[in-house]
């Protein structure tokens, strides 16, 4: 049912009778839980269009802007996030097939190429400060560090999702009841590759 | 699609919802501080939001104590008046007003109204609340960190609010942005399960457009919410940055007490634009709830439908997406380009068409109902009238052109009072005289009720109404004292300390209704069941208060929430979940 067909109901209508609708009382039918993970995206992207917006403005605004070296060790970084997007595309097909084995080597890999992606990022960071890419000395570094920033932080906060799900793995959970949690942290992490992907183009290109 | 009516007497299950734990939490702790359960949540957002609220409102006193008599009150220092004025208005627009609206209505209401035994994602909406507990706890910190809370000014405006001269430049702006970034996150997780709740976790048969408008309000308002909040989580972030590591993302070259800074090409006016892409839709965060309230108290306490449910609906919506291309009409003074200022007035005034929409529907909602005028609903035409008062100053000062001489005088100080300030209040009152039955099993004392609409009624408009006239005679607003201006008369001075008066007794009568909900809940005469025959599905639950899981068997919905004075009906009221078949009906008298 569209919106639009929701908006023009006219609900006084069936008031005097009465009746009970069987389906309409859930828009989405999906869990709750994805639904929950859309909205959220939805906020996220918000929050990095603004960041890109504001890169752009900042960008024009003065003379000042330098744009810094970016390290050659994004460039593998960039492929170690891919890898860690497909390991959990993996995990998330395994489930759906009630493939336990598939579900955990799968989950593992996510998960160790997601905090080596961390690492690089982090070891990327130091790289530059050792240069003396300073946050302070020009605003092109300063948005670097504050993009990179805030992608690392959401991802850890899905590394905590995903922990969630190694847990209910480890503690023996069927294929089908850990089958949502692994999705939720394959597009999670879809979207984030996505959002670090423009990033990392928007800083190439400038 | 499937109707089970009253010709075929179809049986319809209720919806099914995984049995969980928290509907019978075991200990005290569980069931009281850590509780996942949405109304003890609400509860503590409230009485979190109201606390730090009487903060808010004492600062207003002590502000207004200057200002209507300079030069008497030797312990307030240029310093502390602009650090007052900068925390009053942060706590009331986002601690109290966001909190207490969202956190609290919304926490209540929403899963009540919509037939649903919790929030959907309860764990997060409890981490929700302590998050927000803690930003608050951050805030008030401010106050007593060397050089005190910052004094930027609610709108926190770089490069003044972290250089050196502003009060508060040190830890006292630190600690507000950190709070503030701490305030969005605990809000993003409320405001995921508002939404998730009103779209995934209906009672079977309440469609989207049965639901009260109260639960339209709060829902748009948070989706508003959920977008808006991290355009203020961006520029806090990078002026926390540019305050703790220099960097220079809102900060120009400047010249700072005859030093150059090592700052260099940042942008204010970016900062400008982040914060009214919040800041804007904030208005209606806070406006869209009280929309909705005003909506279904208005309707139970003048027994009759509200008028034009569809369009109050499309209006709230409509209000939503408007809210987001309005946001510049903050910045007039800043300097812009016309075509760009023409655009912003254009779009702001034209959002005074769905919002002058909601006004006459209420009007019409009034019109020939069988008027109760209970404090609730007093409070609820106070709303109108104010809200309409605010709106029409909103309108002057939507024009580039007026705009310019009045932004910086009293003049949008009493207008953003009348339309953000006082209209919401006055809702929060109505939602609290009107709600506090279902929480407690008890009603409010009638006659402090009384008193504390009047005096707050008359009150709010001795206080705001002048304040209006001094912004034409060119009062400027944030100033420590004005002294001897040729162009102000001395009348202006004695107008302040009226206005400062007024303040005191109005807050006196804040003190009689706090007072009013600390006895009544020990005390009250007891409400009975569903004391104003409301047909919402709060007032139907199994336990009176209702307990925890809410409803005994989830509900099934039969109708929308407005049949009010049904003719043929014995009661004047049927409830959303009453069964055709169970609905007594009167034989016509002839």
């Amino acid at each position: 049912m569209s919106i639009f067909q929701t908006l023009m109901e006219k609900p006084w209508a069936t008031a005097q009778g009465g009746d009970v609708p069987l389906d309409g009382h859930q828009s989405f039918s999906m869990p709750m839980e994805k639904v929950g993970l859309w909205v959220f995206l939805s906020a996220i992207t918000v929050l990095f269009t603004l960041l890109i917006i504001s890169y752009g403005g900042r960008m024009e605004l003065g003379t000042d802007w330098r744009p810094l070296p970016d390290p050659w060790l994004l460039w593998p970084n960039t492929a170690v996030l891919v890898l860690s997007s497909v390991f959990l595309q993996r995990a998330r097909i395994s489930a759906r097939r009630g493939q336990m084995d598939g579900v955990r080597i799968s989950l593992l890999a996510a998960g160790g190429f997601s905090f080596a992606f961390l690492a690089g990022q982090l070891f990327a960071s130091y790289e530059l400060v050792g240069l003396g890419y300073f946050a302070s000395t020009n605003p092109a570094n300063a948005f670097f560090y504050l993009l990179t920033g805030l992608h690392a932080i959401h991802l850890i906060g899905g590394l905590v999702a995903w922990a969630r799900a190694c847990a209910k793995v480890r503690r023996g959970f069927e294929a089908r009841q850990v089958a949502l949690s692994i999705e939720l942290c394959a597009i999670y992490w879809h979207f984030l590759l996505m959002v670090w992907v423009i990033l990392f183009s928007l800083m190439l290109i400038t | 699609m499937a109707h089970a009516g009253e010709a075929e007497a179809v049986y319809v299950p209720p919806a099914e919802v995984p049995d969980v734990d928290l509907y019978h939490a075991h200990s005290w702790i569980t069931k009281y501080v850590f509780s996942q359960d949405a109304k003890v949540i609400a509860i503590q957002y409230s009485t979190t939001a109201i606390l730090i609220g009487l903060v808010g409102l004492v600062l207003s006193w002590l502000m207004r104590l200057q200002l209507g008599f300079p030069d008497t009150f030797s312990f307030i220092s240029p310093t502390d008046y602009y650090q007052y004025v900068t925390m009053h208005g942060m706590i009331m627009v986002i601690y109290l007003l966001t909190a207490l609206f969202l956190g609290g209505f919304g926490n209540y209401l929403i899963p009540l109204m919509v037939g649903a035994r919790d929030m959907v994602f309860p764990y997060v909406n409890m981490l929700s609340y302590w998050i927000y507990l803690l930003a608050v706890l951050i805030l008030t910190a401010s106050f007593f960190v060397p050089g005190g809370p910052t004094g930027a000014g609610w709108t926190l405006y770089p490069p003044q609010a972290i250089l050196e001269g502003t009060p508060g430049n040190g830890w006292g702006i630190i600690l507000m942005l950190i709070s503030l970034v701490f305030f969005i996150i605990g809000f993003t997780m409320g405001g995921l399960n508002y939404v998730v709740t009103v779209l995934q976790a209906r009672a079977r048969g309440m469609t989207l457009m049965r639901m009260p408008l109260t639960v339209w309000g709060i829902f748009v308002a948070t989706v508003l919410a959920l977008l808006a909040f991290p355009a203020l989580f961006v520029a806090g972030v990078m002026m926390l940055l540019d305050r703790v590591l220099e960097t220079s993302f809102f900060v120009p070259a400047i010249v700072s007490m005859g030093e150059q800074l090592a700052y260099d090409g940042g942008s204010p006016i970016l900062f400008q634009h982040l914060f009214w892409f919040f800041g804007h839709p904030e208005v209606y965060i806070v406006a869209l709830p009280a929309f909705g309230v005003v909506s279904d108290v208005i309707a139970v306490h003048a027994r009759k439908a509200i008028f034009g449910y569809r369009m109050m609906v499309w209006a709230i919506v409509a209000i939503g997406g408007l809210s987001f291309i309005v946001w510049a009409h903050h910045m007039y003074v800043s300097g812009m380009n016309p075509y760009f200022g023409f655009f912003f007035a254009t779009t702001t005034l034209i959002i005074a068409v769905p919002t002058a929409l909601k006004l006459y529907n209420w009007v019409l909602t009034l019109w020939k109902g069988n008027i109760q005028l209970t404090i609730p609903m007093l409070f609820c035409v106070a709303f109108i009238v104010t809200f309409l008062n605010g709106g029409i100053t909103g309108l002057f000062l939507g024009n580039v052109a007026v705009d310019v001489p009045l932004s910086d005088t009293m003049f949008v100080v009493a207008h953003f009072h009348m339309v953000m300030g006082v209209a919401p209040i006055f809702v929060i009152f109505a939602a609290i005289y009107h709600w506090f039955p279902l929480m407690s099993g008890r009603m409010l004392n009638e006659g402090m009720g009384q008193f504390h609409f009047w005096v707050t009624f008359i009150g709010a408009y001795l206080i705001y109404f002048p304040m209006h006239y001094l912004g034409f005679v060119g009062v400027p607003r944030r100033y420590f004292e004005i002294g001897e201006t040729m162009f102000i008369p001395p009348s202006a001075a004695t107008l302040n300390e009226f206005i400062t008066i007024m303040v005191l007794i109005v807050g006196f009568a804040q003190v009689v209704f706090i007072f009013n909900i600390l006895q009544s809940i020990f005390k009250g005469k007891l409400s009975g069941r569903n004391p104003w025959k409301a047909t919402t599905l709060e007032w139907h639950t199994e336990d009176y208060p209702p307990g925890h899981g809410n409803f005994g068997e989830l509900p099934l919905v039969y109708r929308w929430a407005y049949e009010y004075s049904v003719p043929g009906v014995k009661d004047d009221f049927v409830p959303q979940n009453m069964p055709p078949d169970q609905i007594v009906r009167v034989q016509a008298a002839e």
